[in-house]
């Protein structure tokens, strides 16, 4: 234990901010996990790998001597088509099924993923670099790498243009009315089945966005989904399904939560701290409805 | 008529199995030496995998070509049997026991890492079957009381205490401030007792002590701390992912340090990913094109660089130099045991006193390579944004000047 982050002030702020701009990041990512799992009711395990092969569309264009920040646009371009084959070859064949089956499937899929990505690009650790500068606050004691402002810029940007998508759009307003009730939409001239694929086409493409956005943050590495997956995993399950409100303060709680760990715990612990918030939430969650349940008996 | 052709069959089956299995692997068949080795092809060690794989190949074409082992007046080639292990030590140990009892080898060289190699090690010693390897530094490898492993390579406690050496030598022989940030996998642990080590011999002072997860992409905390400690060394130990994201965040962060030492440096290609950002960096190495150690199949240095970038297509990174040394220590102990009896070539392998392009080999009693410092090279890049490693230590070796300490971000 170490409580060095009390004892400096401006450690706690420098938490802080990494916290909520990284959280951002995390809700872009969970709530394209909240919009397939209320749409189509499929906790995606392959989510984290979408994210890494997005990263790894944006990488390659640097490679290619263009600008990774372009990745944010041409990614979910081409995440999206991935996402459309992946619905069209695997998902419309579990949709109905139960959730145990989708689980299995997408875990199926994440694994195919991983491996099918060390095959492709090899099982070096690789980033793309941005230039970006820093932002030096409060007398230089608070330095934030312009790169992660950029990040949490831009996913707020996407999720305001989807969130009006939503809103607005033929689309979105089918995709909603099939999240509240498939059978009842598909009785009034929905096309359920090309609402499906859309949703899980969009949810690649956030994917793909988060993913050019972390090549740019961090590193990327065809083993590294994981954790994305179990950081969305764990924003939906406290902010709910299709409330995005809740899923960017969920995302920023955890963000700080994991800095937080990450000074008194240590770095090995940061993401075994996630995990053990998760098992925590999910346990007082069945508490919570258990005792609703009592109630209303 | 039908049990005749029950028992025809039955010969044949036997003798095509005895035929795959003596005529193709035995360990010396007709004028071929045959070795076992399983490699990560695929897998998270896969190009590391393939490093080893191409300095394996390239001594053995080396070697073959140039008139191969020389036992009792006969001339064998060298020939290896490859099996992917998947980067994963269970698949490892299988594959050992597969290439020993099945396929007949009874000589093996290492796969790639310190984990495999302690998959593979129990093993080949049930079996007494000697193993020359290249890629597994882990201290404790050598203190299991192994007598038929032998590594060409440095143990890995001696990575980077030649850094905390040369960061007191510079501090006029004073102890220093260290701050410490290593993965919590065998190898980067033993890496972090041999700076312990060294931060006790010295009398230096250890200020931070960060371990880093196996899926670190991010160590801003460890490095606000050390902005906040401003200790004299920084030493950072997580494969290239720790390389990669400590140069990242400590460019992002302006971080100011005036001694930064990593491992892995080579592996991640730090200069060419991160360009004029990875300057100053320190990083510990087996091998460098630079060192003037000379042997008859190689030369040296720079013509093994030369040779192999032109077979392979890339600058050889130390993994491969250090696998191409194994095959010659499996050469020059054949020869000198003048034999193929295994307990004969592992006391020939014990006894081996020579120098290869790579560096001096003798073995200790563990099996770990004695004779063989470790090099800390320096990033130093050109006006140009052109990044080359640079020998700055063991002064010895030295082809450039240590440039110390660390100019600030804001001098940059």
């Amino acid at each position: 234990m170490d409580f060095m982050v009390f004892q400096y002030p401006m450690i706690s702020v420098q938490a802080c901010l990494d916290g909520i701009l990284l959280g951002i990041l995390f809700a872009l990512i969970a709530y394209g996990m909240a919009l397939q799992w209320g749409v189509m009711n499929i906790i995606n395990i392959a989510q984290g790998d979408l994210v890494i092969l997005g990263g790894y569309i944006a990488y390659f264009m640097y490679l290619y001597g263009i600008h990774p920040a372009w990745g944010v646009i041409v990614s979910p371009i081409i995440m999206f088509f991935v996402g459309i084959a992946i619905y069209k070859l695997v998902i419309n064949k579990v949709v109905d099924r139960d959730l145990f089956i989708s689980i299995l499937a997408t875990f199926g899929i994440s694994i195919l993923f991983m491996q099918l990505m060390n095959f492709a690009f090899g099982a070096d650790v690789v980033l793309a670099n941005s230039d970006y500068g820093t932002t030096m606050l409060f007398n230089s004691n608070v330095v934030l790498p312009n790169s992660k402002i950029f990040s949490a810029f831009i996913s707020i940007l996407f999720a305001i243009c989807l969130v009006i998508y939503m809103k607005k759009s033929k689309l979105g307003r089918a995709i909603r009315a099939t999240a509240q009730n498939a059978r009842a939409a598909k009785i009034l001239g929905v096309d359920t089945e090309k609402v499906y694929a859309a949703t899980f086409g969009i949810n690649a493409a956030l994917c793909g966005v988060a993913g050019a956005l972390i090549s740019i943050t961090f590193t990327i590495h065809p083993y590294m989904g994981l954790p994305y997956t179990i950081r969305s995993f764990m924003i939906v399950i406290v902010a709910g399904l299709g409330n995005l409100p809740g899923v960017a303060m969920s995302g920023m709680g955890l963000g700080v939560f994991e800095e937080f760990a990450d000074y008194i715990l240590g770095t090995e612990f940061r993401i075994g701290s996630v995990f053990l918030l998760l098992v925590l939430i999910l346990v007082y969650r069945r508490f919570k409805l258990s005792r609703k349940r009592e109630y209303l008996k | 008529m039908k049990i005749s052709k029950i028992i025809l069959s039955f010969i044949s089956a036997v003798a095509i199995l005895l035929s795959t299995s003596v005529v193709s692997f035995a360990k010396v068949v007709g004028d071929k030496i045959v070795l076992g080795a399983a490699i990560s092809l695929t897998g998270k060690y896969s190009s590391n995998g393939v490093h080893t794989q191409n300095g394996y190949n390239m001594a053995v074409d080396r070697i073959n070509s140039m008139g191969g082992v020389k036992v009792g007046g006969k001339t064998y080639k060298f020939e290896i049997i490859y099996y992917d292990d998947e980067s994963n030590p269970k698949r490892a140990a299988q594959l050992a026991e597969r290439l020993i009892s099945q396929d007949g080898v009874e000589f093996m060289l290492g796969p790639y890492s310190s984990g495999l190699t302690k998959a593979i090690a129990p093993v080949t010693e049930k079996y007494g079957v000697p193993m020359v390897e290249a890629n597994g530094a882990s201290r404790s490898l050598f203190t299991k009381g192994y007598k038929y492993l032998f590594a060409v390579l440095a143990p890995a406690n001696l990575y980077l205490d030649v850094a905390i050496d040369l960061a007191v030598e510079k501090n006029n022989g004073k102890g220093v401030t260290v701050a410490m940030a290593f993965e919590q996998d065998a190898f980067s642990q033993d890496v972090r007792l041999g700076v312990l080590d060294a931060i006790k011999r010295t009398g230096s002072k250890k200020v931070i002590d960060d371990k880093l997860p196996k899926e670190l992409n991010d160590m801003a905390a460890t490095l606000v701390k050390v902005k906040q400690m401003k200790p004299d060394v920084l030493v950072v130990s997580g494969h290239t992912k720790g390389a990669l994201t400590a140069i990242r965040q400590i460019s992002e962060m302006k971080v100011d340090v005036p001694m930064l030492a990593m491992t892995h440096c080579d592996a991640a290609k730090l200069s060419k990913q991160h360009g004029k950002n990875s300057q100053y960096a320190l990083c510990a190495s087996q091998w460098h094109k630079t060192l003037t150690y000379k042997d008859d199949f190689f030369k040296d240095g720079m013509t093994y660089d030369a040779d192999f970038t032109k077979e392979f297509g890339y600058a050889p990174p130390y993994q491969a130099a250090e696998s191409s040394a194994a095959l010659l220590v499996f050469k020059d102990a054949f020869e000198r045991a003048n034999s193929f009896d295994q307990k004969k070539v592992r006391d020939a392998l014990a006894a081996t006193n020579m120098q290869t392009f790579y560096g001096n080999i003798k073995f200790a009693e563990g099996g770990q390579n004695v004779d063989k410092p470790m090099v800390l090279f320096q990033v130093m890049c050109d006006d140009g944004g052109k990044c080359e490693n640079k020998v700055v230590a063991p002064t010895k070796w030295a082809s450039a000047k240590l440039i110390h300490p660390i100019p600030s971000w804001s001098e940059r």
